[in-house]
């Protein structure tokens, strides 16, 4: 009856596993906020679906429900039916791309900030430039709002930009083997610092540690919008850039590129020439802390007061990595650490989330920044580089300024016996 | 059939604009396209789109939603998280759903009393999870707690594996703020200042599983216990149910009152093991759980006598769970086994009939005749302690055919359930669902009497209607008349 009504997108199979039981409610951040059935995920799969039959049709109007999705995957974690929900997601918004039109505003930051600029590396160098000027001429308020805060995350002046060497040598005896660090695109250009706290690790841990050239984007920001094709391409160029056969593992820091990393198998299952190796990449991707054994390395009493954990999703949910991190943290601080109240609820950076739903990323990040508070805790420790500028730009914007947020690699390599300079 | 999204929404214009008075925009859902997530909970085989959903923040906006609703003459349903599994909270035309999902928070907390004071929507776990620290947790624990509501456990009186030894629902619920039909708010039971009993007709009792009925809970002051000191969990593998059974009777004859007493038969065994790799064995006839708790002093004692009767049963190995890793592993086996069913099938129909434990080989049997007269699988989980079943039918709603079956499938193994001299929901509650079995289980002047009860608080019976008593005009779309969630 309307042309926009249209079907077929979803892995029918996958989709039933759904049996509505709602176990999933209380584990959804935009659910917890608003109390929404069609904001959490139960809902959101009923919408897939019925959009998928064409029950109801695909419009800007039916899409609220999927945009608003940070895609968290906390439901995934607590699906008693297995149901992979972040395949949905992906393929409901790559079938939202095709079916609708959308504003400028959304195609600016989606297409060309996001998509365009920070999946790779030299362009967000060159953004970074007049970034900067606007920084140190303080011209903030002439830029438009929605980058506005992301304005705020760069530094006046360029941080050491002495590129990571690419090939580093543990001085431990025995030695493990050989890893390669995925240095990504975000990260290596406003994180090159965590990189080398990343590497210092590594090399404490008994690992030789190489930075492979021709490496990009992972293609998360790409397969977060549904934009697959790209993200596909993404994965090809970084497989082409790792030999991962001489490997004992692919170490990345940063939550959300490790799930992507980890799923670039059923990512290119499809294809028949890279399917193969996108198999044995996933096989050997391994989050940073999953390579460090908390007592295998002799660390420097921590001197913090009090120390709390923060679960990225990507590690926590997609990953289910919630002992590894939280170890490490704990063998380093000892008494000092705390837990935190909904440690494992989204922050609300969610990748560009923030930058695409403001409102609802708002209101994660007083949410989060209340429970930061709550703890009195001194450090915040985490695994992703937007969760942590998340939790920055909130504590900021309560006008706190005694509690910092580190990165694990940054917090653990504070706490190694030896300055390894590298 | 497609979703009617190029009209405008036929609810009542007056109606919508007195709501509107009453809530902020963000708290009034009445596009078509919004609404339609809102047809059902977690029993799928009726459906029916509501004409607006409100989410109020506060008892005040709840009760003058209510009062506007008594003004316009128009039925309204409480929802919480929606996992009830009997369509407790099917919409009716017309209905206006007043959610309480937004009321979700834990109050304030009584350590000195062991009570706290929550609001209706807060999920039953963050109850527990707001007082562990001082060594206190809310005792029932249906498998569903870690979504569902407090409002909803109170509505249906909700049990869980644990209720066998520490009660269900009402015997945890010290009392309520309820908002009645007419828009009166009034507190039944005892309050956060008062002492335990109250004296005079025990009003919270009668409301506590009402399934909606008298009005909407708000407010509910909870029962804290302490934390059990210690705890045995053991599993019993056994060759078939009827020697599993024949250990339940004789576990509770013993006189042991074990804290848990859970069975499941070998498909859902399967099930759960290919969903959560526990390391169950795939062979056995029936697993059973068993769990003791208390003091330490007194534990072994029991759960060698546990292991003593579960062997001259003929179980064929007993194991223990010896860390706490292990028993919450085993227990969210145990509680996450509904969903692993997704595993298995599309869709399941769930029953919640009880016998008495006596009975319990024997309705397993005829379980397991029903699946093969109708052909299709049923798998069990269910508390053997006090008797109450789980048979999951599967089916496929894509196949008129096999709904139908199903639908029959179970309506056979409830009425033979009360043959049995037992029941035919221990706690799911009836809905929609079993209202037409409620003629069975009672006489016609018991029902009147439930009836005039229900009318004292809602006279109109605008209250979450046409649940639980039979009703000729059940007014509703089956599924298969309507596919949407396949």
């Amino acid at each position: 009856m309307n042309p926009e009504r249209s079907t077929g997108f979803l892995d029918t199979l996958k989709a039933s596993a759904c049996i509505h039981c709602g176990l999933c409610l209380a584990s959804c951040p935009t659910y917890v906020e608003t109390g929404d059935e069609n904001l959490s995920p139960r809902g959101r799969i009923y919408l897939m679906r019925a959009m998928d039959k064409g029950v109801i049709p695909t419009t800007q109007k039916s899409a609220r429900a999927i945009d608003s999705c940070l895609g968290c995957r906390a439901c995934e974690a607590v699906c008693p039916s297995g149901v992979h929900y972040g395949q949905l997601l992906e393929e409901t918004r790559e079938h939202l791309n095709r079916s609708v039109q959308r504003g400028w505003k959304e195609t600016l930051l989606t297409k060309v900030f996001v998509e365009g600029i920070l999946a790779h590396p030299e362009r967000m160098e060159i953004a970074l430039t007049p970034a900067r000027w606007i920084k140190q001429a303080g011209l903030e308020r002439f830029v438009p709002a929605a980058l506005r805060e992301p304005l705020s995350f760069v530094d006046k002046t360029r941080p050491n930009e002495q590129s990571l060497p690419a090939l580093s040598h543990t001085t431990r005896a025995p030695k493990l083997g050989t890893v390669a660090l995925v240095a990504g695109c975000v990260m290596d250009v406003m994180f090159r610092e965590t990189h080398r706290s990343t590497i210092r690790l590594l090399l404490a841990a008994g690992y030789d540690v190489v930075v492979p050239q021709g490496q990009g984007c992972c293609g998360a920001l790409f397969s977060h919008n549904g934009n697959m094709a790209e993200a596909r391409r993404c994965a090809i160029k970084n497989l082409a850039a790792f030999n991962v056969s001489n490997l004992e593992a692919v170490v990345i820091n940063a939550a959300g590129c490790g799930s992507t990393l980890k799923d670039y198998g059923p990512l290119l299952a499809q294809d028949p020439q890279w399917a193969p190796s996108a198999r044995a990449f996933s096989i050997k991707t391994r989050d940073l802390s999953e390579m460090l054994e908390p007592e295998s390395i002799d660390w420097r009493p921590s001197r913090f007061r009090k120390v709390t954990y923060q679960d990225a999703c990507h590690l926590a949910h997609a990953q289910r990595i919630t002992l590894a991190p939280r170890n490490l943290v704990k063998r380093v601080a000892g008494d000092a650490y705390v837990e935190m109240p909904e440690s494992d609820l989204c922050c609300g950076s969610a990748g560009s989330y923030n930058l695409t739903q403001p409102e609802m990323a708002g209101r994660l990040r007083r949410r989060k920044t209340g429970n930061i508070l709550s703890t009195n805790t001194e450090v915040v420790v985490t695994s992703n580089p937007g969760c942590l500028l998340q939790m920055r730009a909130g504590l900021q914007a309560a006008k706190n300024s005694t509690t910092q947020v580190l990165h694990i690699a940054d917090f653990l390599a504070a706490h190694l016996p030896v300055e390894t300079g590298i | 059939m497609n979703l009617d999204v190029n009209h405008e929404n036929s609810t009542n214009p007056a109606l919508l604009a007195d709501l509107h008075r009453i809530l902020g925009t963000h708290q009034i859902l009445s596009d078509p396209l919004d609404l339609l997530v809102y047809e059902c909970d977690a029993y799928t085989l009726e459906k029916k789109v509501p004409s607006v959903v409100v989410l109020p923040n506060s008892t005040l906006e709840v009760a003058e939603i209510v009062r506007c609703c008594k003004k316009h003459q128009v039925a309204f349903i409480p929802r919480g998280a929606g996992t009830n599994l009997s369509g407790a909270i099917l919409p009716i035309e017309n209905a206006v759903i007043i959610s309480l999902s937004r009321m979700n928070k834990v109050l304030q907390v009584d350590i000195e009393n062991r009570r706290a004071l929550v609001e209706a929507g807060c999920v039953n776990i963050w109850i527990t999870h707001a007082v562990r620290s001082a060594g206190l947790l809310y005792a029932p624990d249906p498998s569903s707690q870690t979504a569902c509501t407090i409002g909803g456990n109170v509505a249906t009186n909700s049990g869980g594996p644990h209720t066998l030894k520490y009660g269900v629902t009402t015997n945890h619920v010290l009392g309520f703020e309820i908002v009645l039909p007419e828009g009166e708010v009034i507190w039944l039971g005892a309050t956060m200042e008062g002492g335990e009993d109250t004296g005079g007709l025990d009003l919270r009792g009668a409301a506590i599983g009402c399934e909606g009925m008298f009005g909407i809970v708000t407010r509910v002051l909870v029962n804290l216990i302490p934390a059990p000191q210690s705890w045995r969990t053991l599993l019993g593998v056994f060759s078939s149910v009827d020697d599993a059974s024949q250990a339940v009777s004789d576990i509770i004859a013993s006189g042991i009152v074990p804290a848990a007493l859970e069975m499941m038969d070998q498909l859902i065994t399967q099930a759960v093991e290919a969903a959560y790799k526990f390391g169950f064995p795939l062979n056995a006839g029936a697993l059973l759980i068993v769990e003791l708790d208390g003091l330490e002093a007194d534990l072994e004692n029991q759960a060698v006598e546990v292991e003593r009767l579960c062997l001259a049963n003929h179980a064929n190995e007993v194991r223990r769970a010896r860390t706490d890793k292990q028993r919450a592993d085993l227990w969210k086996c145990r509680k996450r086994a509904f969903g692993a069913i997704g595993r298995l099938s599309p869709n399941f129909l769930t029953q919640d009939g009880v016998v008495p434990r006596s009975k319990l080989p024997e309705i397993m049997r005829f379980i397991q005749q029903t699946s093969a007269k109708y052909g299709l699988r049923i798998p069990n989980v269910f508390h053997a302690g006090d008797g109450n079943i789980h048979p999951l039918i599967l089916y496929n709603e894509t196949h008129a055919e096999e709904v139908d079956r199903a639908v029959k499938a179970g309506n056979e193994i409830l009425d033979r359930c009360l043959e049995l001299g037992g029941s035919v929901s221990g706690e799911h509650g009836i809905g929609v669902e079993k209202a037409g079995f409620m003629e069975k289980q009672f006489s016609k002047a018991d029902i009147e009497a439930m009836k005039s009860l229900r009318r004292i608080f809602d006279p109109e019976q605008r209250c979450n209607p046409r649940k639980m008593f039979p009703n000729g005009k059940r007014c509703m779309d089956f599924a298969p008349r309507r596919q949407i969630s396949v």
